[in-house]
């Protein structure tokens, strides 16, 4: 589930942190910096491990500030393609499950790797499996909030980084910057959803995945 | 920033637990500037993380513990992922060893299969809540028996 991951930045302290240890002062800053951040095809990052190395630190013209190149190891969140592992159903939707583990929320299991056969009940907003039994079949619905265990089928991550006003929006063409086009940055983003920068892909479908409770004797 | 090595090395649920055990003990003692604004990103991230690996078999688990597991399950010829997700998840019926395990049926028997689930239930410790309600079922399984 976690991986510790080797990254090289350089620290930037302020005169005014001058009194505090180094190490103290930098583990701050890194943790300020990506404690709870995707970081792109690295993963979620959770806290910093410890700092390999520390190189000199230099102050420039201009800043009063220290800046100090730090080798140092994260603890990230990062699982590997075929891993097993439990969450809560967020909830149902169309899309499919949506599962969150507490500390990382954007998993879904798509309908087709749901246990087949799967319904969705348009009603409750809930996905559940028709399980036939020699007595009929019995319909077991994924409720919110239950524990279920899923296997990671893949990972997307999305650079979502600003992009620079440059872009053209393809449903405004020629027209941005208008006084009068009020809409046209504001429609940009009500327009599209705010992507996760990371989600995992997941599936049930195999014996022993699924509501714990399914498989609990 | 750069990243020079996206995967150093994998970490099992306890080092983390243990890790962030620890810096929550060292920032109760640091007072004040936790509460910053800066600091609010690793205090959600340290809490929800903590909540949820308090839940997992980790919680229970030592570096003594970790180290005789690893001993325990070398004969057994398990990949490094799988001895981390046994270690992880401390499965307690065949169909969990079978998820775990990559293609258990050709390279464990059943027995052993029955074998691991037996290591790994002496070995790693436990939900003492869950182990004092099986004995109490056996109980009146046995009281229904008789009678």
């Amino acid at each position: 589930m976690f991986v510790l991951v080797e990254m090289v930045d350089t620290v930037r302290i302020p005169p005014w942190s001058f009194q505090r240890q180094l190490n103290d002062a930098i583990a701050e800053e890194l943790n300020k910096k990506l404690a709870n951040k995707v970081v792109y095809k690295v993963g979620l990052c959770i806290c910093l491990y410890d700092i390999t190395k520390l190189d000199d630190s230099y102050i420039f013209p201009g800043d009063g500030a220290s800046h100090t190149k730090v080798h140092f190891r994260y603890v990230v969140f990062h699982p590997f393609l075929d891993e097993i592992l439990i969450g809560k159903i967020k909830y149902c939707s169309q899309e499919g499950v949506h599962v969150t583990m507490g500390f990382f929320d954007d998993i879904l299991i798509p309908p087709e790797s749901l246990q087949q056969p799967a319904k969705f009940d348009e009603a409750e907003q809930v996905w559940l499996w028709e399980y036939e039994t020699d007595e009929g079949a019995h319909d077991l619905y994924m409720d919110q909030g239950e524990e279920i265990r899923f296997r990671v089928t893949d990972e997307v991550f999305v650079d979502t980084s600003p992009t620079g006003p440059a872009t053209a929006t393809p449903d405004t063409p020629g027209q941005p910057g208008q006084p009068g086009q009020s809409t046209a940055p504001p429609a940009e983003d009500a327009g599209e959803k705010k992507e996760a920068p990371y989600t995992l892909i997941g599936t049930i479908c195999e014996p022993g995945l699924g509501l714990l409770s399914w498989w609990n004797n | 920033m750069e990243v020079k090595n996206a995967n150093a090395a994998m970490l099992s649920n306890y080092e983390v637990f243990k890790l962030l055990t620890d810096l929550k003990e060292q920032r109760k003692d640091s007072g004040k500037n936790k509460h910053s604004v800066g600091q609010q990103n690793l205090n959600t991230i340290m809490y929800e993380t903590l909540k949820y690996l308090s839940k997992t078999p980790c919680s229970r688990q030592s570096p003594e513990i970790v180290k005789e597991f690893l001993t325990t399950m070398m004969p057994h010829k398990l990949t490094k992922a799988e001895k981390l997700q046994l270690l992880n998840h401390r499965p307690q019926t065949a169909v969990e060893m079978q998820l775990l395990v990559e293609e258990s049926e050709e390279r464990l028997s059943e027995e052993q299969i029955e074998e691991l689930i037996q290591t790994v239930a002496d070995v790693l410790p436990g939900d003492p809540e869950q182990e004092n309600a099986a004995p109490a079922d056996a109980e009146m399984d046995e009281g229904s028996e008789q009678s």
